[in-house]
């Protein structure tokens, strides 16, 4: 694979460009928010198996101090963002509308620090081993949005042959500007945790795919990288879903993963900048993951910009903390515009995965009804994964499910372009959405 | 001229040697079919509903036939039609209990308080996948639809954000049973008309926040005839072997509303909105 490296293409095929409206909150530091009397912690914040609570009601908490244990090898454990105390076990609205289980942690105001763990600032002589046990203890998941458990991603099977890795700091959604800002204040950050990856993963070769439109984060990120001659930073065209994890080992290798295939069948492996800090601060500092930085944008917003927010912070609280409301709002969206959630509540709380909290006008929000396909294609041209979405919308409307299955439905990735682009209004990632889900139920049942 | 009726022959010929030839293999290679099948298919309803577990009604009637099939799998069929087949088959017709579906929610869009605006696809099993659509309570129903549009019988209406069955239109083949993701249908006796129309099983100031109509369990209708209902936690139900009048529950006065007779339940707001 090595030998015929294939030419860089800039970008992958499909795709659009949405207004992006990134200038609302790219300008500005990142912010802290003063304490809170009280966090809400979702206490499932991965994918895989639950975490397993190790605390009750009325237990006092450290800052830092693990709450709950991992539930599997396909799971994290989960850390205190305050000191405190434990307050209720309750249900809170989830990120994707269905409520989950949440617990309280009642701030004593003082903020203290548990026994941290053991820093490793010269962790380069540290085996990898133990840099892998770190990422684990420390919670860390994929920051991008799928909150996938990073250790897991870092322990491909021996038979994979693993040669790149690829760094997502495209940043593809609009409004969003969290990673964007993360790479232009933490570079170093960026770049060290990259390299711990690297260790773990036992290669060289790293990749950073940026967009074009931050050309900050890749001048700085450019300048730092010099001291590792192995580090490539690679401009990207605007484009979205550049930040797909196939679209840009495309872009940035030219390999292709076949459908229903991981990126580490195709040598890489794939991870988010606000990864790597989470990876860095957990290695050279022993800090778990316990806050994140996110986006809190729109038109109706106050005083947009990013900050620092803990886990468990609820999402009117990161209101209040950007100024309140100057005006209506139509829809307040968890994620960006494009594959957020659109939420019923404001007491949803930040996780792991919390990229932005988008708050759109009423202007800015329209209900479509949905007309019959009218066959144009345009969702096929801008499809990202290839997918005849014309045809796929059709058949999912009438529920054939296993048409939908033949015609690689499960390759989805959910970027919502098709019903962006589609001028009858139809909801196809909707559909897609939901085939999925039945299609993965059908399988599960078989099994 | 000649040759016109040459061509005229030719075709006549031809015609000729080949019906004769498709005769023959008509008689020669017949396949043996029970006429009862044919006469069994004519009786049954014809929507190929499902509801007997078969691919439809003259798959339906093959198995019947053939490999003596239930009758009364099939509630769809006429009680004239059903004695019609018993007595093709030479059996007693045997007795049939006629059930109807009942959708055990009360909370339309003016009762059930509203958490969102939901805008996502109009399928309820769409819907409850993510938040549930747009009512607060987690039980009731969605009020999309999928039944309605599963429904070969045009018996289940969606007024007003509520699914409704009529019971003279439904034919309790049980199709909307399996496609509500709330399981808030089931198939009851055609001669039960008193249900509580609540399926919450959330505690009762909760689900009072959440709607209207719900059935809160304060049990008055189990202090008045208290061996015709079965309460359970926070939720009663009227027992199948009740025998409740109308007038009962006019005495009772469920004070919100959820225990109603079927008439009223399926008539209460006619005229005043159409389906959602």
């Amino acid at each position: 694979m090595k030998n015929n490296m294939p030419i860089h293409p800039k970008h992958f095929e499909g795709g659009i460009h949405p207004a992006d409206h990134k200038e609302l909150s790219a300008a500005g530091l990142i912010r802290n928010i003063p304490l809170l009397d009280k966090y809400t912690l979702v206490i499932q914040q991965n994918i895989g198996a639950p975490p397993k609570l190790n605390v009750q009601k009325g237990d006092t908490v450290l800052k830092g101090q693990k709450i709950a244990d991992a539930g599997g090898f396909v799971s994290v454990p989960l850390h205190a963002p305050t000191s405190g105390t434990i307050g209720e076990i309750l249900e809170i609205p989830g990120a994707n509308g269905a409520p989950v289980q949440a617990v309280e942690i009642i701030s004593d105001g003082k903020d203290e620090w548990c026994e941290p763990m053991t820093p490793y600032p010269n962790w380069r002589d540290q085996n990898r081993e133990l840099l892998l046990e770190r990422v684990r203890e420390a919670g860390i998941v994929g920051m991008g949005g799928a909150a996938f458990p990073t250790h897991a991603k870092l322990s491909p099977p021996p038979e994979k042959i693993i040669d790149t890795l690829v760094i997502n700091g495209a940043e593809c959604e609009p409004y969003l500007t969290a990673d964007d800002r993360l790479m232009r204040e933490y570079p170093e950050q960026v770049l060290t945790g990259a390299e711990i990856c690297a260790k773990i993963l036992r290669i060289s070769h790293i990749v950073i795919g940026i967009e074009e439109n931050k050309p900050d984060a890749i001048n700085i990120l450019r300048r730092k990288a010099k001291r590792n001659r192995n580090i490539q930073i690679i401009p990207l065209h605007v484009r979205y879903p550049q930040g797909g994890e196939k679209q840009l080992i495309y872009a940035l290798t030219g390999r292709k993963v076949v459908a229903g295939g991981l990126p580490m069948d195709v040598g890489c492996v794939v991870q988010n900048v606000g990864t790597l800090k989470a990876i860095a601060d957990a290695v050279t500092e022993g800090r778990p993951l316990i806050e994140r930085i996110v986006t809190v944008t729109g038109t109706p917003v106050k005083d947009t910009g990013n900050f620092h927010l803990r886990l468990g912070t609820p999402v009117e609280k990161a209101l209040e903390a950007a100024g309140g409301l100057q005006s209506p709002v139509g829809k307040l969206i968890l994620g960006g515009p494009m594959m957020g959630f659109a939420q019923s509540s404001l007491k949803v709380s930040v996780s792991k995965n919390t990229s932005g909290i988008l708050f759109l006008a009423n202007d800015e929000v329209r209900q479509f009804e949905a007309g019959p396909c009218l066959s144009c294609g345009r969702c096929v041209d801008a499809c990202p994964m290839r997918l005849l979405v014309s045809t796929l919308s059709k058949v999912c409307e009438n529920e054939r499910y296993d048409l939908a299955e033949e015609n690689y439905v499960l390759s989805c990735l959910e970027c919502g372009i098709c019903t962006y682009v589609c001028p009858a209004g139809r909801p196809n990632v909707q559909h897609f959405r939901r085939a999925k889900a039945e299609i993965n139920e059908k399988r599960r049942k078989n099994k | 001229m000649t040759n016109i009726l040459i061509a005229a022959a030719v075709l006549a010929l031809l015609g000729l040697v080949l019906g004769i030839l498709i005769g023959y293999t008509a008689k020669r290679f017949a396949v043996e079919a029970d006429p009862r099948i044919e006469e069994i298919t004519e009786l049954l309803p014809g929507a190929n509903c499902g509801g007997c577990g078969y691919a439809g009604c003259a798959d339906f009637a093959k198995e019947i036939v053939e490999n003596d099939a239930n009758i009364s799998s099939c509630s769809a069929c006429s009680e004239e039609n059903f004695k019609k087949i018993a007595e093709i088959l030479g059996k007693e017709a045997g007795n049939r209990e006629k059930q109807v579906a009942v959708v055990y929610c009360s909370g339309d869009n003016h009762k059930a308080k509203r958490l969102a605006r939901y805008n996502g696809l109009n399928d309820c099993r769409a819907a409850a996948a993510l938040s549930g659509g747009g009512k607060t309570c987690r039980f009731g129903c969605i009020g999309l639809g999928s039944c309605a549009r599963r429904c070969q019988f045009g018996a289940i209406e969606i007024r007003n954000g509520l699914a409704i069955v009529h019971p003279e239109l439904c034919e309790g083949c049980g199709n909307c049973i399996d496609i509500c993701p709330r399981k808030l249908i089931r198939l009851v006796p055609a001669t039960s008309k008193i249900h509580v129309y609540c399926n919450s099983l959330e505690k009762g100031p909760v689900k009072r926040k959440a709607c209207e109509a719900a059935c809160i369990a304060c049990k008055k209708c189990v202090r008045a005839v208290p061996d015709s209902f079965n309460a359970q936690g926070f939720l009663v139900r009227v027992t199948e072997d009740s025998n409740l009048t109308e007038e009962t529950i006019r005495e009772i006065a469920c004070p919100t509303g959820a225990l109603d007779t079927v008439a009223h339940h399926t008539a209460a707001n006619s005229g005043k909105e159409g389906a959602a």
